[in-house]
């Protein structure tokens, strides 16, 4: 049955592209609360990190008699076992982390958006290359990859990126080609194709889009995971150095000791979570005020 | 709830040696091991984890004492040294057995020393029979192809002799404190493979035959492996434990849970930051040894700063070890101001590092850098573990506050670190140096210019010197002078930077009897029992 | 479909090869070996070692007997546990890791799939906001810090069950509950997101309209597009579980293969780490294969390609 409203759809939100789409996006999204409340946590966290210096202890000054003390007045979240201020520590982390997260998500996300579309839409011989390609990617080892990255370019922080993005973007592509193969087919599409449009508009325009939802949500889970993965990488070496610290590596240590200093577990955990909420809402609002085809009832 | 057969509710014995308990039930030590062992051929192992399963198996000419380590009679019920300190003999004793009930013979002795130097078998400590005995590292570089031609005899069915190159006074303490010199069941070892062949399947549970306290029942990797009573052995009298059951504990919080939940009787380790709760809330448990080992700065005197033994000076001198120890490793370390670790056999240096933090200061500005100014960077390289990071961070911040040096960390998996470290890719890294046999020349051989082992590309040819005159000398007490003469060099040029002195912390369940703490944490099991 | 999947069964073997290829030159160029110990050997045991295990042939040679005998089906002896097998570890281990794997999977099917469903038929009320946040507390609470907790809880506190091995029944439920939560989540979330892509269009407007129960519409219309997402996910997702998690395997120490993963790659134990490769390979090449298979059978207007 023919979609006369989805051709009218395809074509008139091509020419209003410009003004409409967006700031109805974005009224929609300030009318979702708890996404609005997640953006709204994530940015006074960003700017707190990058605040923090300003107005919190030194992050790595010592006090080896003070050893690991709970929350006190000097210490609102208590300190590390060499007494370190454990707010100022979080602080400082949470640049590495929200930075390495974000920029290495995005990283993966526009490699494995592309790729992944690319293979879908195209189908065919191409795409069973291209997944091939992916296969082999997944099946190689990555600690032994990530060690022989040091050797050839350093230990410099863009290799973090490159290493935790040269992973992630793997099953992104796999989710999107499914998507894309799912809705290749379907009318909007082929009306497009009907319209003579390159198949390079097709994909950008059209099919991208189109898969923003399951993307969106991919994205959010996996800056988490990707936060984790930096402080298996620290355990080989690449990324931040001693005395600095990131999320992933004060939760690691937090759990090694988390029956005597709870706190060292309890803090950076809870941050995390709260992050992570944060970010699924916000995705969640997202994925809906970008949603071209919402029903409104 | 599958737990293990636990331990059994026996009659209390009395400590009279040689009394056989009689248990209601078995007797089942629960012990952590560490990591899976590799092996179990003790030609061909090296870690701690094999080292203890070789402890309730094997037994070789000598044991050792189980609380100060000196060398008592094992296979062998005497022996004697010729007065020129080359020829040792040894005399076994009457009615030995395998634990399948064949005779240990001289040959097994002699064919197991044959197998230890053969080239093919590449064993890593061959070395220990190489560097002494007459003829064996031509025989081992192929050079004599005839094995009659090494200093290793049977002139009898009950004697045996060693011939040597020159006088090695610690020789008994290798044969005593390590496995090297251990026989095998050269009839199982031979019906699997070569005599020389590397990795055949002998060692495997029902193959595996033992002249020790204790027999291979089971080796289920990952799991367990179960060794029991060996009734064959000459000493089986004064074995009371019926079973030892040893657990592969990789993770050291894992394995300390194991042990709250009563799976074991004894950890490998415990995690450092709950050495503080146990021993406020159950000292019982919680035990710590002195542990034969030092913890140092290892540094490459090649590359500035670290060249100016000024500079090296003025950084050993600048760590406040008590606090270290107190606050970060928490383990009741011994600071070390020396090399050498004080032991058992008598030995102690007398050289120390000592100054204050001005002579410290003084020493940097008399280098070249008042007050750190100036300091071309150092890096100093450590494995990735938690505990060797907190010492770096710590003594990175002593140094920075009380000399003004500024120093970075970086952290290397372990294999790119021994890398690092054996291609001299690095300025200053953490090491540790635990002793196989207890001599001080354990640690202080290492230093000698272009040992394997000393990678600081250091090199003092007095020290050289005075290493191979210790070895002539006549007795214990002129060597260990010596030695202290070789120790006072390392405190004067500090190519490395020792830190503290290693313990064992471990838990142990209080029901566990027999057990002596001794400097290398050798496990005599002959000795342990269980009394609820 | 019979030739679609010859086809990609024709196409692994380039995929696998270059996979051995790759890892095996990647091993020799990683900085130190399986002999590399912090105490030093010396050239001449090194020589001889090295002879042992044919590290001494040229490095060409030795790629050419491993393909050899992985052609024969012989995945060489371990370096690391020189008396076993790479065969022999992987058949003693691997079953161990698969259990744990599957039970997982069934935790996560069963905690993600209804509530990634119901989050998505009840967007934006309360019942969604409960559901993806329980959903999530597999990822923000990480498996190393899950695990020891409940094992403090239950086996330490409560004692029902050990605090660590692989023994009975009993033992299988804490490992199981940790791994499967972290993928319950991804499978809840992906869940929700891909229904309500499919809910928002207009045959289901359609389906409601002509009097389909609500129900009905949802199992029968929605779920068949919604879960695409999932199943491309899945995967990959089940070719790692069932390869065993080393975390899970280092705290509840379970004698699985996933240990071996991570291990042996540390241990430089070369033909351990190629037997767990292509291990992991082989299950993941069968299972993006049977994800394939399902995407079209999920949406019929797809065609094998």
């Amino acid at each position: 049955m023919a979609q006369p409203e989805a051709q009218i759809r395809v074509i008139t939100a091509e020419s209003d592209r410009g003004h409409s789409l967006w700031s109805d996006a974005w009224h929609r999204l300030r009318r979702n609360r708890l996404a609005f409340a997640g953006g709204i946590f994530l940015v006074v966290l960003s700017v707190l990190c990058a605040a923090g210096p300003l107005f919190s202890q030194a992050y790595e000054a010592q006090n080896l008699d003070l050893g690991a003390t709970p929350p006190s007045a000097q210490h609102w979240l208590g300190t590390d076992v060499l007494g370190r201020d454990l707010f100022a520590r979080i602080l400082y982390g949470g640049r590495i982390s929200l930075t390495v997260g974000l920029v290495a998500t995005f990283v993966a996300l526009t490699i494995g958006v592309t790729y992944g579309a690319v293979s879908g839409y195209v189908g065919g011989k191409l795409d069973a290359v291209m997944m091939r390609i992916v296969d082999i990617l997944y099946a190689l080892p990555f600690a032994i990859f990530v060690i022989l990255l040091m050797v050839f370019f350093g230990r410099n922080i863009f290799l973090l990126f490159i290493a935790i993005g040269a992973v992630e973007w793997l099953t992104m592509a796999r989710i999107v080609r499914g998507q894309v193969m799912s809705i290749k087919r379907m009318e909007y599409i082929e009306a497009a194709r009907a319209l003579g449009l390159g198949r390079r508009r097709i994909i950008f325009r059209h099919v991208i889009p189109n898969v923003l939802g399951p993307v969106i949500v991919y994205t959010t889970l996996t800056i988490p995971a990707v936060m984790l993965l930096e402080a298996f990488l620290s355990f080989l070496g690449l990324g931040v150095q001693a005395p600095m610290s990131s999320w992933g590596v004060l939760i690691q240590d937090g759990a090694e000791k988390m029956e005597e200093f709870w706190w060292l577990l309890v803090f950076p955990g809870t941050l995390f979570s709260l992050t992570l909420f944060s970010l699924n809402f916000l995705g969640d609002g997202l994925r809906d005020a970008l949603d071209v085809r919402a029903s409104k009832d | 709830m599958a737990l293990l057969a636990g331990c059994a509710k026996t009659v209390p014995t009395p400590e009279a040696a040689g009394q056989v308990p009689a248990p209601h039930r078995p007797q089942v030590y629960r012990f952590g091991n560490g990591f899976e062992p590799q092996d179990l051929d003790p030609q061909i192992v090296q870690g701690i984890p094999e080292l203890h399963l070789i402890e309730a198996l094997f037994e070789g000419l000598l044991t050792e004492d189980p609380k100060d380590l000196h060398p008592t009679p094992g296979l062998a019920s005497s022996w004697e040294i010729s007065p020129d300190g080359l020829v040792y003999t040894f005399h076994l004793r009457e009615n030995l057995h395998w634990s399948d009930g064949s005779p240990i013979t001289t040959d097994d002795f002699l064919l197991s020393w044959k197998r230890m130097i053969s080239p093919k078998l590449a064993s890593e400590y061959a070395y220990l029979i190489y560097n002494f005995v007459k003829g064996a590292k031509d025989y081992y570089d192929a050079k004599i192809t005839d094995f009659s031609q090494v200093g290793l005899k049977a002139p009898d069915d009950h004697t045996l002799q060693v011939t040597l190159l020159s006088p090695t006074p610690y020789l008994l303490k290798i044969i005593a404190n390590h496995y090297v010199w251990h026989p095998l069941p050269i009839k199982t070892v031979l019906k699997f493979g070569a005599l020389d062949e590397r990795s055949t399947q002998w060692t495997q549970a029902g193959n595996l035959v033992s002249s020790g306290p204790f027999m291979l029942k089971e080796w289920t990797p990952q799991k367990r492996i179960v060794v029991v009573r060996n009734p064959y052995y000459w000493d089986a009298s004064s074995v009371k434990l019926d079973e030892i059951d040893f657990f592969p504990t990789e993770d050291l919080p894992a394995e300390e849970r194991m042990f709250r939940d009563d799976q074991l009787d004894r950890t490998q380790e415990i995690p450092v930051d709950k050495i503080n709760s146990y021993r406020k809330n159950h000292p019982e448990l919680l035990h710590i040894d002195p542990w034969l080992g030092v913890y140092f700065y290892r540094c490459n005197v090649t590359r500035p700063p670290l060249n100016d033994k000024r500079v090296r000076k003025a950084l050993a001198l600048a760590i406040d070890r008590e606090s270290l120890i107190r606050d970060v490793t928490r383990a009741n370390e011994r600071p070390a101001y020396a090399v050498s670790v004080p032991d058992d056999s008598g030995y102690t240096p007398r050289a120390q590092i000592t100054g204050t933090l001005a002579d410290a200061r003084r020493l940097l500005a008399e280098a070249g850098y008042p007050d750190g100014k100036g300091m071309p960077p150092i890096e100093l390289l450590y494995n990735t573990q938690s505990n060797h990071r907190e010492i770096a961070e710590a003594i990175q911040e002593m140094w920075r506050t009380k000399l003004g040096v500024n120093i970075d960390l970086l952290n290397e998996e372990w294999k790119v670190y021994l890398e690092s470290q054996h291609t001299h890719n690095y300025q200053m890294e953490r090491a540790g140096w635990i002793a196989d046999y207890e001599d001080p020349h354990v640690f202080l051989e290492i230093w000698e210019t272009n040992n394997g082992n000393n990678d600081t590309l250091w090199s003092n040819p007095e020290y050289d010197r005075l290493l191979h005159e210790a070895l002539r000398a006549k007795d214990d007490a002129i060597r260990y002078e010596i030695y202290q003469k070789m120790d006072a060099i390392l405190v004067d040029e500090c190519p490395v930077i020792p830190i503290f002195y290693y313990t064992r912390a471990y838990l142990m369940s209080p029901k566990v009897k027999g057990s002596w703490p001794n400097l290398l944490d050798n496990h005599p099991f002959k000795s342990i029992y269980l009394d609820d | 479909m019979i030739r679609f999947v010859i086809q990609r069964l024709l196409q692994t073997i380039p995929v696998i090869w270059v996979i051995i290829t790759a890892t095996f030159f990647m091993l020799r160029w990683v900085p130190g070996g399986p002999f590399t110990a912090e105490r030093a050997v010396t050239p001449e045991i090194m020589r001889n070692l090295e002879a042992h295990y044919g590290l001494d042939r040229p490095l060409y040679r030795q790629y050419l007997d491993y393909v050899g005998s992985v052609l024969r089906g012989d995945l060489g002896p371990s370096f690391k546990y020189p008396t076993r097998t790479v065969n022999e570890i992987i058949a003693e281990k691997l079953p161990v890791s698969v259990e744990l794997g599957l039970l997982s999977l069934g935790v996560a099917l069963c905690i993600g799939l209804p509530l990634g469903v119901l989050a998505a038929v009840k967007r934006n009320t309360w019942i969604d906001y409960v559901c993806s946040s329980f959903a999530m507390v597999g990822i923000c609470v990480p498996t190393f810090v899950m695990g020891p907790l409940l094992i403090l809880a239950f086996a330490i506190h409560l004692g029902w069950v050990n605090a660590s091995g692989w023994y009975g029944p009993i033992d299988r439920v804490l490992p199981s509950l940790v791994l499967g939560s972290v993928y319950a989540a991804y499978v809840a979330r992906l869940t929700r997101g891909g229904m309500l892509e499919v809910l928002s269009q207009d045959f289901i407007r359609t389906a409601r309209a002509k009097g389909a129960s609500e129900t009905r519409v949802i199992l029968k219309h929605a779920l068949r597009g919604g879960l695409s997402p999932v199943v491309s996910f899945l995967g990959p997702a089940i070719a790692g579980i069932v390869t065993g998690s080393f975390v899970i395997e280092k705290i509840f120490q379970i004698p699985g293969i996933g240990r071996e993963f991570v291990n042996s790659a540390f241990n430089r134990d070369y033909t351990l780490v190629l037997g767990t490769v292509l291990l992991y390979a082989g299950f993941l090449i069968a299972l993006n294969l049977v994800v394939d298979v399902v995407l079209v059978w999920l949406n019929p207007k797809l065609k094998f390609e």
